[in-house]
């Protein structure tokens, strides 16, 4: 066990290492200047050639590409994520007050789309063919393919200007006002999670009716147990093998879903300033944040991995 | 001899998207206090169908329990809710059953100790601790080695005989009056096979269960079964004591089937064994004649020109469901 986490710790670095590299490649194959963009904010000063010179010297712009990368993944080891271009400020400073907003609506979203998706598949399954399975079946289906963003825009447009439910945008601390927080938090989670709540469903049904015509089953029907117990006992455990799979996808999902929905929920996480970042070209931004949203998703995967043991006995680490 | 379960006219029907599958389609059958039944029958003629219609344990849909009683203590089997507390209560307790794949039947996610207490609590009122002790006695009188130890394994960690161990345990474990054993060993190699069959055997005995073996093999019949029900396509076609099976067979169909396979005592040189020609028929759409006519070396016009035959006594306890006195013919 030990081992195997070791293992896959090293592979997470390799993981990491390669992530890394295609971000700084694909900043740097972006058409477009940070300095330039830099510059045309300030309409009143003009910067001469030499002081552009001079600040690209001071990012270390101006040195060949292998060297940035290099010089760039020193620091990271070092704890130095670096300066940002644009905004001047401490890049790991900007992180961190970023970060946590989206952890806060990310834990939310996971949960509940673990939570629904689940119970939704569980009920479906033994529902099958009823109305209520046909109705979340099809649900699930539109919730697999409408656009999150959009379905944002419409409950924005219903909740908050037409029916002055619930704030448009912005995000309150849970700290500072945890109803506000939540309030604030409903449409955000619901576009969030829409996705992995209709994936989780899916695969959770088909998992469920798989399990319930395997012999065990009918071993268990034939012990004379309630249905209940059949179902809590002897299925939801077995059908929970193939969906913690598709559990561990949902992480990386929801992180990069959040890109888009703190853009239009006007939210400050690691979503929305990772989007500007890449609009203004502010490569350290852009670099440290892909870097830390990717040591996310590889440890939550290595926990899911790792949750497999307690589904299935059957399964060795080795 | 009393008679526990009185299995009369039972019918299961399938809907399949290819037709409607007369799976069981007129058996009656019944199983005496402490005796071992045979049913023998090719594969596909229905033998799991009958005895899980009894246990009320086909799924509907695609299947349908479309006549018949199963009487049993003075009650219908087929009268209660397939899910309800009365039919519950019959399942695992008083009627238990064994399953042809040890491989699948025990849960992989549940230890064995789960798999074999849960009877107890549910059926005895055990407490975990009393439930506990008893799996593991019942996992020794099975014979499994270090049971104590082996308690909180999982099916995985077991072999299939062992399984089917197991499985044996389960059944036996609240003492049951019927015990169906539906090929229990068709998936275990020859030696493991004739111990699990000396093993129910026993255990059968030692609980004063009756038991019942289904199975294709005439071998493990012959040498078990007090008696025997001999099903082709969905019906019984011959009845009777091992012996009059064995030794007086009568209907074309029972002939066939002792001469595909060595009789006891005997050589391969002293006679040569002859499969039965063709194959079973297809249970949808089945002719209103005789099932087996197609594939009988015995026929006469009779059989081309009116129904499937009943079952009628051609002695004691023996009974054959053909016009034709195969007797006379040879
Ligand atoms: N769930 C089902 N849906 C459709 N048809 C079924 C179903 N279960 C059984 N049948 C049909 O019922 C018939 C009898 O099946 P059954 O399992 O009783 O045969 P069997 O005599 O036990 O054979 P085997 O020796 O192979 O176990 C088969 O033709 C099968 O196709
Ligand atoms: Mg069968």
């Amino acid at each position: 066990m030990t081992a195997y986490i070791i293992r896959r710790l090293l592979l997470g670095v390799i993981i990491l290492l390669l992530v890394t590299l295609l971000v700084f490649l694909a900043m740097r194959l972006l058409p477009g200047d940070p300095l330039m963009i830099f510059v045309s904010q300030f309409q009143t000063e003009s910067f001469t050639p030499e002081q552009i010179e001079e600040l690209r010297r001071e990012f270390g712009l101006d040195r060949s590409l292998p060297m940035q990368y290099i010089n760039w993944l020193g620091d990271i080891l070092r704890g130095d994520m670096g300066k940002s271009i644009i905004m001047g400020q401490d890049v790991g400073y900007l992180i961190s007050t970023r970060l946590p907003v989206t952890v806060y609506f990310g834990v939310m979203s996971f949960v509940v789309s673990a939570f629904l998706g689940v119970i939704f598949g569980v009920i479906c399954a033994l529902r099958r063919g009823k109305w209520l399975d046909s109705v979340v079946t099809v649900l699930a289906n539109i919730g697999i393919t409408v656009p999150a963003f959009w379905i944002g825009i419409l409950l924005m447009y219903l909740f908050s200007l037409t029916l002055h439910w619930l704030p448009t945008s912005g995000y309150v601390a849970p700290t500072e006002n945890l109803a506000q927080s939540l309030r604030a938090a409903i449409m955000p989670v619901i576009c969030l999670s829409l996705f992995s709540v209709a994936a989780l469903t899916r695969q959770t049904r088909s998992a469920m009716l798989e399990v319930v015509s395997q012999d065990y089953i009918r071993t268990a029907w034939a012990k004379g147990l309630r249905e209940r117990v059949i179902v809590l006992r002897h299925t939801i455990k077995n059908a929970m093998i193939p969906v913690i799979t598709i559990l561990g996808l949902q992480v990386g999902l929801i992180f990069g879903g959040s890109v888009l929905i703190e853009t239009v929920f006007n939210i400050p996480g690691m979503g929305r300033l990772l989007a500007n970042s890449l609009f203004s070209h502010d490569y350290q931004i852009v670099q440290a944040g892909t870097l830390v949203i990717a040591v996310v998703v590889v440890l939550s995967n290595l926990i899911v991995d790792i949750s497999y043991g307690w589904f299935d006995p059957r399964i060795r680490y080795g | 001899m009393s008679v526990l379960l009185d299995v009369k006219n039972l019918r299961t029907h399938f809907h399949t998207h290819r037709g409607l599958v007369k799976a069981v389609d007129g058996v009656s059958f019944h199983i005496n206090e402490k005796e071992i039944v045979g049913l023998v029958g090719e594969s596909g003629c229905g033998k799991s169908v009958s005895m899980l219609s009894v246990m009320q344990l086909i799924a509907i849909p695609p299947g349908k329990i479309v006549s018949g009683s199963a009487m049993f203590d003075g009650h219908d089997l087929l009268k209660y809710k397939p899910k309800g507390d009365e039919m519950r209560a019959i399942r695992g307790a008083k009627i238990a059953m064994i399953f042809q794949e040890p491989m699948t039947s025990l849960n992989p996610v549940l230890t064995i100790a789960r798999q074999v207490t849960e009877t107890l609590e549910l059926h005895l009122k055990m407490d975990t601790q009393t439930a506990r002790k008893r799996a593991v006695e019942l996992l020794k009188l099975v014979g499994i080695p270090e049971a104590e130890s082996r308690l909180d394994n999982y099916p995985h960690q077991f072999s299939g005989g062992m399984r089917q161990r197991v499985m044996i345990a389960i059944a036996l474990s609240c003492n049951p009056k019927i015990l169906i054993a539906d090929e229990p060993t068709t998936a275990v190699d020859v030696t493991t096979q004739a111990q699990l069959l000396e093993l129910m055997q026993e255990m059968v005995n030692r609980f004063n269960t009756s038991l019942v073996i289904v199975t294709h093999n005439l071998g493990v019949v012959a040498r078990y079964a007090d008696r025997i029900y001999v099903m082709y396509a969905g019906r019984i076609v011959e009845s009777g004591l091992s012996e009059d099976i064995f030794l007086r067979p009568l209907h074309p169909y029972t002939i066939g089937l002792l001469k595909s396979v060595p009789q006891l005592g005997q050589t391969k040189s002293d006679r040569e064994l002859v499969p039965i020609s063709g194959l079973p028929p297809n249970l949808i759409d089945m002719p209103q004649n005789c099932a087996f006519l197609p594939r009988c070396s015995y026929h006469k016009e009779r059989c081309r020109l009116e129904p499937w035959p009943e079952l009628h006594a051609v002695g004691a306890q023996h009974y054959v469901s053909c016009y034709v006195d195969t007797r006379e013919t040879s």
